[in-house]
């Protein structure tokens, strides 16, 4: 074993399907790089992140591609090559976190360590304990500490190892801001000095701005896009993400002029004569644009609204109504249909029904543009 | 007494040996993923719907001296199996196999799936995750089948007159014993051997029950 671990690659090409009883079958297929420090691999859940962590860790085995850590080959289907998990040096904390109920911290921390010799273990176990401030439940077992601690044990069990890729799934779901915050400036801190690639899932867009250096985003079993977090999250640049960050309406629009000074520009949508304000974006006039709007962003009135400072109001009728749970899914059509997501209660209140005539209002910066 | 001696032998020895034998089966087929499992674990099952007859029927023909086990083990030992106490702790085993297995697969697959990943990861081979993780949390479930299959052998019946017969000593328990007693009607010592494998049973039902009263589920984060 290397114990040279600075600088090392994460290269994974992954093709693996999935059949299970009665479900459509899953395809994932990607191919991802992961350099040193924190990669975010974002997506739905069903987005294929958990598999592709385990196909990394050894857990699952693809049924074809490359896996790379460094110069050490992990897996190679054309070499028929599977290293097992225990010997790939790939430290997972799960998003159950998975420790040993019946072990102490102390002794979860110390699972990994059994190589050591007693002296040097209890050393390296009482290094980290004080590194991520949970010295003082070492005797106690997982059962008996708080969430918090509990994320900082599963932590330390998988760093004290020194691994050289570290995958975090779901690390950090359910902690309050500032904790999640500490705890991530902890493991910044530990990898400053160690300098290996951590891929880190999450579905949260908060962790995504809080630890982001690059973000892979996972839709389908594909990678969709990659790159720094502004640019692949922030305005959705392709129709999958855009489906996938949950966009219910993506229209097909011309350009009709651009007010750079505004910072925006108008476009018509469809065929219709429905023209809308959208942000500015790389495009000329006359091109063809897609416009995603969530359902949820649209507003409904059944009067020309006035004194608003929403760009777009747009006059139309109602095509249908109809409820799933505690939500009033309406069509709406304004030369092209809209869906759009309003309360019970609102349809009461407005005395909603098809055929109704009704103003649609959107705000500009609700309009996104997509690829 | 000497039935009652027996009896209890022979139900500790078939309970070690159900354990040793019964761990890598329940492993097997707690985490196997092939297609045919199915027929293993009904071949497992196979004795609690036999008649313990039918079971000691084909176990005395297979230790007959012309059967291959009889014929197997003269020609190691220079005595048939049939009607001595080993013979009995083969039968029996058989006869209780079910009882030790599926309560160990039960508490195997009880076991989170991710406590066994995280084991793997953190470098442990397929046996210290066993004896370090899955056996520990299986406790509950190896308690259970160690007691239940030395309660079951402890009662048996048709098997043991199948195979073992009624030979003072050697192949005759308890329940034997009891049915011996009643056939000379002799009811006063039928009913104190009933009565000692009454309470035997009561006390060994109470530490299973007892035992699963504990809650030692796995914990998991949610």
């Amino acid at each position: 074993m290397d114990g040279e671990v600075t600088g090392t690659m994460l290269t994974a090409r992954i093709r693996k399907e999935r059949r299970s009883a009665g479900a459509a079958s899953f395809l994932l297929d990607v191919s991802i790089e992961v350099p040193p420090g924190i990669t975010i691999l974002f997506g739905a859940s069903g987005a294929g992140k958990s598999t592709l962590l385990d196909c990394v860790a050894g857990l699952t085995r693809p049924d074809q591609g490359r896996i790379t850590a460094g110069s050490d080959v992990l897996f190679d289907s054309v070499r028929a090559l599977h290293v097992l998990a225990p010997k790939r040096r790939i430290a997972y904390v799960f998003q159950t976190l998975a420790l040993f109920p019946h072990l102490t911290a102390e002794e979860n921390v110390a699972y990994g360590l059994r190589d050591l010799p007693e002296e040097g273990r209890r050393e390296r176990v009482g290094e980290i304990l004080n590194a991520f401030r949970v010295q003082s439940v070492r005797k106690q077992k997982p059962g008996e500490i708080s969430g918090g601690e509990r994320q900082r044990i599963a932590l330390a069990r998988s760093l004290v190892t020194e691994p050289r890729v570290l995958l975090l799934d779901e690390p950090l779901t359910g902690l309050d801001a500032a904790l999640k915050a500490a705890i991530v400036d902890d493991l910044r801190a530990w990898n400053a000095a160690k300098g290996i690639p951590i891929l880190y899932v999450t579905h949260s867009r908060d962790e995504v701005d809080a630890l982001g250096e690059r973000v892979i985003a996972l839709d389908h079993g594909r990678v969709v896009s990659a790159g720094a977090p502004m640019e692949v999250l922030d305005a959705p640049r392709r129709k999958k993400l855009a489906q996938a960050a949950g966009f219910e309406n993506l229209l097909n629009a011309t350009v009709l002029d651009l007010r750079e000074s505004d910072g925006v520009m108008r476009v018509r949508l469809g065929e219709s004569a429905c023209e809308i304000e959208v942000p500015l974006g790389y495009a000329a006039v006359g091109t063809r644009v897609e416009v995603a709007v969530r359902a949820g962003d649209i507003l409904l009135a059944t009067e020309r609204p006035r004194g608003l400072s929403a760009r777009n109001i747009i006059e139309g009728r109602i095509l249908s109504l109809e409820q799933r749970g505690t939500m009033v899914i309406a069509r709406v059509d304004f030369g092209v249909t809209f869906v759009v997501h309003v309360t019970p209660g609102a349809v009461r209140a407005l005395e909603l029904a098809p055929d109704r005539r009704v103003w649609l209002v959107l705000k500009t910066h609700s309009c996104h543009l997509v690829d | 007494m000497e039935a009652l001696w027996l009896s209890l032998k022979l139900a500790a020895c078939v309970a070690a040996i159900l354990l040793a034998i019964g761990m890598p089966v329940a492993y097997w087929l707690a985490y196997s993923s092939w297609r045919g499992k199915f027929l293993l674990e009904s071949v497992v099952a196979l004795p609690l719907v036999l008649p313990p007859t039918v079971l000691g029927f084909y176990a005395l023909v297979a230790m007959g001296p012309r059967g291959p086990l009889g014929k197997f083990w003269i020609a190691l030992f220079g005595h048939g199996l049939a009607f001595t106490f080993g013979g009995l702790i083969l039968a029996s085993v058989l006869y209780s196999f079910p009882f030790a297995v599926q309560p160990l697969v039960a508490s195997f697959e009880g076991v989170d799936r991710r406590l066994l990943d995280a084991s793997a990861v953190l470098g442990a081979g397929t046996l210290r995750t066993f004896w370090r993780i899955i056996l520990p949390l299986s406790l509950p479930g190896v308690v259970t089948a160690a007691v239940l299959s030395f309660a079951h052998t402890l009662g048996e019946f048709g098997v043991v007159l199948m195979v073992g017969g009624n030979l003072a000593g050697v192949t005759r328990t308890v329940s034997i014993d009891i049915y011996d007693h009643v056939q000379s009607l002799e009811y006063g010592a039928a009913n104190r051997m009933a009565l000692v494998l009454l309470v035997i049973s009561f006390v060994v039902l109470s530490v299973v029950y007892a035992v699963n009263r504990r809650v030692w589920t796995p914990w998991t984060a949610k």
